[in-house]
């Protein structure tokens, strides 16, 4: 069923159709419409789930780690300030190898207080040990929701959905409702064994020595390894179920393109347009819509970059010294690799991108062999 | 594409009329994209939202400067707010006023359209005589004025996006369009 959606209730609904049995969340600012939606579902009867309304984000995420050592599919939603006092639990639930799904919708930090758009929030979680998905649509959204579920727990590995505040969390597009068998048929219940049990004696989070501590760890990085192939094969069978894939990243025109931009979240939609437009131009000009962030899709990237002659990042995001995040991580993955790489930093605490401003970043790259600097600020008012 | 730019106050309507008239374009087989402005929104605040159409799905995400038509949902604003920024000259300008076309020397040049939107509110009991909630009877309006989505699409975007009195709904919007030149 297809229906007119706003961002925030595009990933309820995927929640509601994973059927996750543990939702808890703090509602204040600055929380959005997810767990409201959530909420309401649960009063009327439409999701069979306990909803735990808490006085912190950081007792969110405890009840959720709770909930999931328990074998329950539990779920929570947050942004900015929140996502960044969860920091704690971040590391416990992912430590502990707990199939918890999370939405973080990007604002900014303050000071000064800024409820808008901008990916430092969820970036600055890098590394923590979740998987992280950038969505560029609301569609987008729904889907990974419920991917997000199986993946998560296929690798007992925590997963972050995340979508751009306002730009995609408070507008409405058409999104396409897949029915309740059919996402069933995708995502069985959750059989976890690894549970604690009432006159089973078990522990979680007890004290680990350095004869153990090391492994916990580095079982939890090789795993990783594995994420990207698991996430492939999730995709096709969402795509035989339900029939949509994304793809870690999502190359457009770049067969043949000089300049490539690279860039994440709502801004894949606006790339590609500027891109279609500067073809017309005869400009070969390409993007890379970066879906998985962790762990860092290297090696597709490399081969969908292997033409480009320029390679452009668009960063809404900032790391004070180093600059755009995004470019940083693409800098590291093609370390030895001689050709230039501009560094954008764009649209901080909701400055408004247009299609101008990043047809002006593919023509500072067209103008000049090397970028002046590491980091370009665009679109600033001085 | 269409850029359709919607002004009100805060808690009059003007972001649920933006949604219904997506929904009404979305059930015409259109691409669409609705969002208000962004910020923290007060009662009785000027506020705005906006709405794209287009043939196929809406990719562009930002704000829009330069709208093709311009809907005014309280004839206060007029005076507050410059609601012809960024239209081009002969841009459509649907005004919810008693006044007529040629009472706003200022929008010479533009497409001018009005209802008696809130009249038309309270009458059919939506909202109250102070404060009208006049977002179907504007969505009506618009429909007859701008002949770009039928009336059929728009009820059904009432009916579907209505909170409360749908059939109050309802019949603002059909007595708007009916109204309307």
């Amino acid at each position: 069923m297809k229906k007119v959606l706003m961002g925030n209730f595009a990933a309820s609904h995927g929640v509601r159709l994973s059927r996750a049995q543990v939702i808890s969340a703090y509602p204040i600012t600055p929380q959005t419409h997810v767990v409201e939606e959530l909420s309401a579902m649960v009063a009327r009867g439409e999701l069979n789930a306990k909803f735990i309304k808490v006085e912190s984000e950081h007792s969110a995420l405890a009840c959720c780690i709770a909930a999931s050592v328990m074998g329950a599919r539990a779920f929570t939603a947050t942004s900015s300030h929140g996502l960044l006092l969860m920091h704690e639990l971040l590391h416990w639930a992912s430590g502990g190898r707990l199939p918890i799904v999370m939405v973080a919708v990007n604002r900014a930090i303050a000071p000064g207080w800024n409820i808008w758009n901008e990916q430092t929030d969820t970036l600055s979680q890098r590394d923590t040990g979740w998987i992280q998905l950038y969505c560029a649509s609301n569609q987008e959204i729904l889907d990974t929701v419920i991917q997000a579920f199986r993946l998560a727990e296929t690798v007992k590995i925590p997963v972050m959905v995340i979508y751009d505040a306002f730009i995609l969390s408070h507008t409405y597009e058409p999104v396409d409702i897949p029915d309740q068998k059919t996402v069933d048929a995708f995502l069985p219940p959750l059989k976890n064994p690894e549970v604690l049990k009432v006159g089973e004696a078990r522990a979680f989070g007890s004290v680990t020595s350095p004869d153990f501590h090391m492994e916990f760890r580095m079982k939890l990085h090789d795993t990783y390894e594995r994420v990207p192939e698991e996430f492939e094969k999730i995709e096709q069978a969402y795509a035989a179920t339900v029939g949509r894939t994304y793809g870690a990243i999502e190359p457009y025109r770049c067969e043949d393109a000089e300049l490539v931009m690279v860039v994440a979240g709502s801004l894949a939609g606006p790339t590609k347009m500027v891109v279609d437009g500067l073809r017309q131009k005869g400009i070969k000009a390409g993007r890379i819509k970066l879906k998985m962030f962790r762990p860092f899709p290297t090696k597709p990237l490399q081969e969908a970059l292997k033409n480009a002659k320029k390679i452009l990042v668009l960063d809404r995001n900032l790391s004070p010294g180093t600059g755009g995040i995004f470019a940083h991580e693409l800098r590291s993955a093609l370390k030895g690799d001689a050709r230039p790489v501009w560094g954008f930093v764009a649209g901080i605490g909701g400055r408004d991108i247009t299609p101008e401003l990043i047809e002006s970043m593919f023509f500072d790259a067209i103008g000049a062999d090397a970028p002046v600097s590491t980091t370009i600020f665009k679109g600033v008012r001085l | 594409m269409l850029e359709i730019r919607f002004h009100g106050r805060g808690g009059q309507g003007a972001v649920v009329a933006s949604k219904m008239l997506a929904v009404a374009f979305f059930k015409e087989g259109k691409g669409v994209q609705s969002f208000p402005t962004y910020g923290a929104e007060r009662r009785g605040a000027p506020v705005a939202a906006f709405i794209r159409v287009d043939d196929g799905p809406v990719l562009y995400h930002h704000n829009i400067y330069t709208p093709t038509h311009v809907v005014v949902l309280d004839p206060s604003l007029m005076k507050r707010v410059d609601v012809t920024q960024g239209l081009p000259k002969g841009g459509f300008i649907l005004i919810n006023t008693k006044l007529h076309p040629s009472d706003f020397p200022s929008l010479k040049g533009f497409d001018v359209h009005v209802v008696d939107a809130s009249e038309i509110a309270i009458k059919h009991g939506l909202g109250s005589k102070e404060n009208p909630i006049v977002n179907t009877a504007v969505l009506g309006a618009f429909a007859k004025a701008s002949g770009l989505v039928g009336l059929k699409a728009v009820l059904e975007a009432v009916k579907e996006e209505s909170p409360i009195k749908i059939k109050k709904n309802l019949a603002a919007a059909e007595e708007a369009y009916n109204k309307v030149e």
